[in-house]
């Protein structure tokens, strides 16, 4: 192993291992202990407010413990998730309503953040050239992103409104529908609306990613392919889009473990309705609403698998980026 | 005019277009709210796409909900504290994750980001378990608890960044000239992490904002709702009579401040975006 | 009273091992310069005494006590780094209060420090300003103030001059040395650079791959190199080596033979070595004298000639070496590349050193006195 003559012990990777113990100086040791002195809030307030918690939803999930008598919850196995049962399979897993929910988060996520990385590319290209007033159209696709959910799930609802709404307004004189339709309402709409305004909303998020990985993009290849007369077409799918695909996969996995939770938006938008209802939604009715926190904590965890495969996965891949450097 | 003239016009003409379109799509929304909620009840119903009223009834009406105004006063109190926590917990924790060196700390780390991936709902129940035993159901402060839950984890990502950004030879001064980690923390990094902090205190007190499901799930009355619940319950005569001049109003008055704080500090947002996702 | 001992101190970071078996006298008052090419260790070293990493064996004594488990504070020693680290949120008098701050000073004995210091370095005027506001000259003063400011037994450096430009270098090397002339502390210097080395130390350490290739003055490095590494290493331009073959051992006058230089006789001790051994001749560029005389025998052609003003340098091409020959000639030099010349060897300032690199003993002891 080679060593820098400056490397320094701040530097991660500066070298392998920690000192060896009893032979490290009192600043080392010092160091050490007030790193962790200085964790042990932080990683107490987490605990507090996720491990503990998470740990209690496992154990509620296979118990039959509601929202009025959750200390006196009896352990019932995996009633929640199946149980053959007078002839019949009952539980989450046989449950349509609960694939129905699963269904719905992947076709939402899949659809959202799909259109959310195309239409994200277009913003950040058009962000990315030069131009007049270039920060000021940057903060005003912004604005989204900085709006409440619950303010724009109302807005887009008012706009979508099936009677007064200004979208079938615009649709109708632009003639593209004859009629007013009911966005919120129509079973088979309803998704679409969501899809919309979490598109909405969630683009500039993408866009900025990408923007500031093309704005890391070495000029020269670009000069290269300009003086062979590529065209742009091909220089974007050949050059750029290989380029920021490594910021593009870091927006598309955050905004896909954002939606495969998703819940405020299509709460306010859609209500329960089963046409749009996702696993958060589905399982914070079984917790609230039902009062069933069995039954809805088997939902959650779930839910929390799935996320958490998904993140595992993800942190797989950027395990490296993990070691220490940044 | 040449033909390569003609081009080069056009297709300035085209990205013009574009720029307006992406503006007008991202903007719109917002501004048809404002339009809105300007206009009074008489005529809520006609579609107009430009300010052709100004009544601030709806706003007066909204503002006369004692309601309301508490909730503005919930959000903002839950906002800052949660953002005053996060940035200590996590400038103390960004010093021992970004310039020491122990073992454990990738596990640290590790746990930091699978937290900020946890789904809300997954910690529901345990959390209201939680809440509940603290006495703090139906209160400010079991929001505040709760939404440490997403502002803590990104808050230590992004500060950790930053952190690892200050030269080493800065902190080995501070301990040549006798400081303390704690010391060297204070007085020497804290006052060079201020943009940093900044950052981060923007995106939290967006978070703590804008958060939605702990809040409809852990406060019982109107008078301990945050502003994001007031306005998902205002309700009028009957679900197909929603006052939306007032929805609007009470839309509007809660994303204006967000708005300006996006647009003062765009710069700081987006390098916190980025810092926290890219580098990640 | 502040001396400093290492006593086979070493470092290893993992599986590399950074400081072999380091032993070293420093005498109070001196100044001591590590040296080495990157990678040599130097800094480690430097770092090793300062306090900012831990010594793997060994141990390390200032004023007689062992200090290996004591922080940078508690050893009395203030340092300069390479960017300087200033805090550059503070003025120049908080920098360099700071350390006297935080070893709970009374307001009023920090502040007669601080302005001691400052008039010591030329910073009165400074006092107020951020680092940001000063030239790279100040700022270097400010880190030297901020060192000295807590009075250390030792000054440590390491590579403070490396991010300054040509010129301001030689002005900052020289107040340095005027510095340390003036307060008589105990320096410890850590460079890349030989010529920083030869003017400022009283006593030059030479690293390679960790372990001390020599310790001695300037001038003793210069004229006695043990090693051919330490021959190379100091002095520029460096030394010339050559492949010659031991033809006759002996005490005081031994022969050696180079296809190109011809016969040999050093002043070198070769007593005991085997006749036909082959060796390197280490000599010195102003140890050759260029002549067209007589013998032909031994011509090589000029290959280059480099006008420095006060001096010039005379390449030669030596067949089957991979380097030129440099020859330190006077500035009015008539040779010009093409020609050729006959190369002189003062044979009383060459060195010979074996298949190891080790120099070998050198009979004019008498040459360092004169």
């Amino acid at each position: 192993m080679s060593f820098a003559a400056k490397s320094r012990p701040t530097e991660p990777g500066a070298y392998n291992q920690p000192a060896p113990r009893g032979r490290s100086t009192r600043v080392r040791r010092q160091r050490v202990r007030a790193a962790w002195l200085f964790l042990t809030p932080m990683l107490i307030v987490l605990a507090l407010v996720a491990g503990w918690p998470l740990l209690r939803t496992f154990w509620f999930s296979v118990t039959d413990a509601t929202l009025n008598s959750m200390e006196g919850a009896n352990f019932i196995g995996f009633e929640n998730y199946l149980i053959h049962d007078a002839g019949g399979w009952y539980g989450l897993l046989a449950d349509p309503e609960w694939w129905n929910a699963v269904w719905n988060t992947l076709y939402f996520t899949g659809v959202s953040v799909g259109l959310e990385s195309v239409l994200g590319i277009i913003v950040a290209l058009v962000l990315n050239a030069e131009f007049r007033g270039r920060t000021l159209v940057r903060a005003a696709i912004l604005i989204p992103w900085a709006i409440p959910t619950i303010v724009s799930a109302k807005i887009w609802a008012w706009m979508l409104n099936d009677q007064f709404g200004i979208l079938n307004h615009l649709f109708m004189t632009l003639g593209l529908i004859d009629a007013p339709l009911a966005w919120t309402a129509d079973a088979s709409l309803s998704m679409w609306a969501v899809i919309m305004v979490d598109v909405w909303k969630a683009t500039p998020f993408v866009a900025l990613l990408v923007l500031a990985a093309l704005q890391m993009l070495p000029s020269d290849c670009y000069e290269a392919a300009k003086v062979d007369g590529i065209s742009p077409l091909k220089v974007f799918f050949r050059v750029t889009l290989p380029l920021i695909m490594p910021a593009l996969l870091v927006a598309i996995i955050f905004r896909a473990l954002d939606a495969l939770r998703v819940f405020d938006v299509i709460y306010v938008l859609t209500s329960n309705s089963s046409s749009t209802m996702t696993m958060s939604v589905y399982a914070r009715q079984q917790l609230v609403e039902f009062q069933d926190v069995g039954y809805g904590s088997a939902a959650s965890t779930l839910l929390f698998l799935i996320i958490a495969l998904v993140s595992i996965a993800y942190l797989y891949l950027g395990r490296r980026q993990l070691g220490g450097d940044t | 005019m040449s033909i390569r003239l003609l081009k080069a016009v056009l297709m300035k003409i085209g990205f013009w277009a574009l720029v307006a379109l992406l503006v007008c799509y991202a903007v719109f929304p917002f501004y048809y709210a404002v339009i809105t909620s300007l206009k009074p009840s008489s005529a809520l119903f006609q579609i107009d796409y430009w300010i052709n009223h100004v009544d601030l009834s709806n706003y007066a009406a909204v503002l006369s909900q004692s309601s309301f105004v508490q909730s503005i006063w919930n959000s903002i109190l839950v906002a800052f504290c949660v953002v005053g926590i996060s940035l200590t917990l996590g400038l103390t924790a960004a010093y021992a994750l970004g310039r020491v060196r122990f073992r454990g700390r990738g596990a640290v780390l590790m746990i930091v980001l699978g937290v900020s991936m946890f789904p809300q709902v997954a910690v529901l129940s345990g959390l209201f378990e939680v809440i509940r035993t603290l006495n703090l159901y139906n209160t400010p402060w079991g929001l505040v608890l709760s939404y440490t839950i997403f502002t803590l984890p990104f808050t230590v990502w992004i500060l950790t960044t930053f952190m690892r950004q200050l030269p080493g030879e800065l902190e080995e001064a501070a301990i040549m000239d006798g400081a303390t980690p704690w010391v060297t923390l204070v007085h020497v990094f804290m006052p060079l992490m201020w943009p940093a902090m900044a950052t981060t205190g923007l995106l939290a007190f967006i978070a703590a904002w804008n958060e939605f499901l702990f809040a409809l799930t852990f406060t019982l009355t109107d008078s301990q709702r945050t502003v994001p619940v007031g306005i998902a319950l205002i309700s009028g005569g009957s679900q197909y009579e929603l006052p939306w001049g007032m929805i609007m109003a009470a839309s509007v008055i809660v994303t204006v401040p967000l708005v300006v704080l996006v647009i003062i500090f765009q710069r700081r947002i987006v390098s916190g975006l980025t810092a926290g996702a890219v580098k990640g | 009273m502040a001396k400093l001992v290492l006593d086979k101190v070493n470092k290893r970071f993992g599986n590399a091992h950074i400081i072999r078996d380091v032993s070293l006298e420093i005498e109070n008052g001196e100044f001591v310069v590590f040296v080495g090419p990157s990678g040599c260790g130097k800094s480690t070293l430097l770092r090793l005494i300062a306090g900012l990493e831990s010594i793997s064996g060994g141990e390390l004594n200032i004023a007689g006590r062992r200090v290996n488990e004591l922080a940078p504070r508690e050893r009395g020693v203030g340092m300069v780094f390479q960017s300087y680290a200033l805090y550059p949120h503070m003025t120049v008098y908080e920098n360099i209060a700071f350390g006297l701050k935080l070893a709970k000073a009374d307001k009023h004995s920090v502040r007669e420090r601080v302005e001691q210091t400052a008039r010591i370095l030329q910073l009165e005027t400074l006092l107020d300003r951020k680092p940001k506001a000063l030239s790279g000259g100040q700022r270097q003063r400010v880190a030297m103030g901020r060192a000295m400011a807590r009075e250390p037994d030792i000054l440590l450096f390491d590579e403070p001059l490396s991010n300054l430009d040509a010129s301001l270098r030689v002005q900052m090397r020289n107040e340095i040395a005027r510095l340390h002339d003036r307060l008589g502390s105990t320096v410890v210097y850590v460079t890349h650079d030989q010529i920083e080395a030869m003017t400022l130390a009283d006593k030059i350490v030479v690293l390679n791959g960790g372990i001390v290739e020599q310790v001695g003055s300037p001038r003793e490095l210069y004229e006695h190199p043990r090693s051919r590494f330490v021959a190379g290493f100091i002095g520029s331009p460096r030394m010339n080596f050559l492949p010659v073959t031991l033809t006759a051992p002996d005490r005081h006058d031994s022969v050696v033979s180079s296809p190109h230089l011809g016969k040999l006789t050093l002043p070198i001790d070769t007593q005991g070595l085997e006749a036909g051994l082959p060796l390197t001749l280490g000599i010195r560029p102003e140890h050759i004298v260029l002549d067209d005389g007589a013998e032909t025998t031994h011509q090589l052609p000029v290959a280059n000639m480099e006008f420095l003003g006060n001096e010039a340098y005379v390449y030669l091409e030596v067949a089957g070496a991979e380097e030129l020959l440099v020859c330190r000639t006077e500035a009015t030099t008539p040779w010009r590349s093409g020609q050729s010349v006959t190369a002189r060897i003062i044979t009383a300032s060459a060195h010979l050193f074996n298949a190891d690199g080790h120099a070998l003993q050198r009979q004019v002891r008498d040459q360092a006195a004169a």
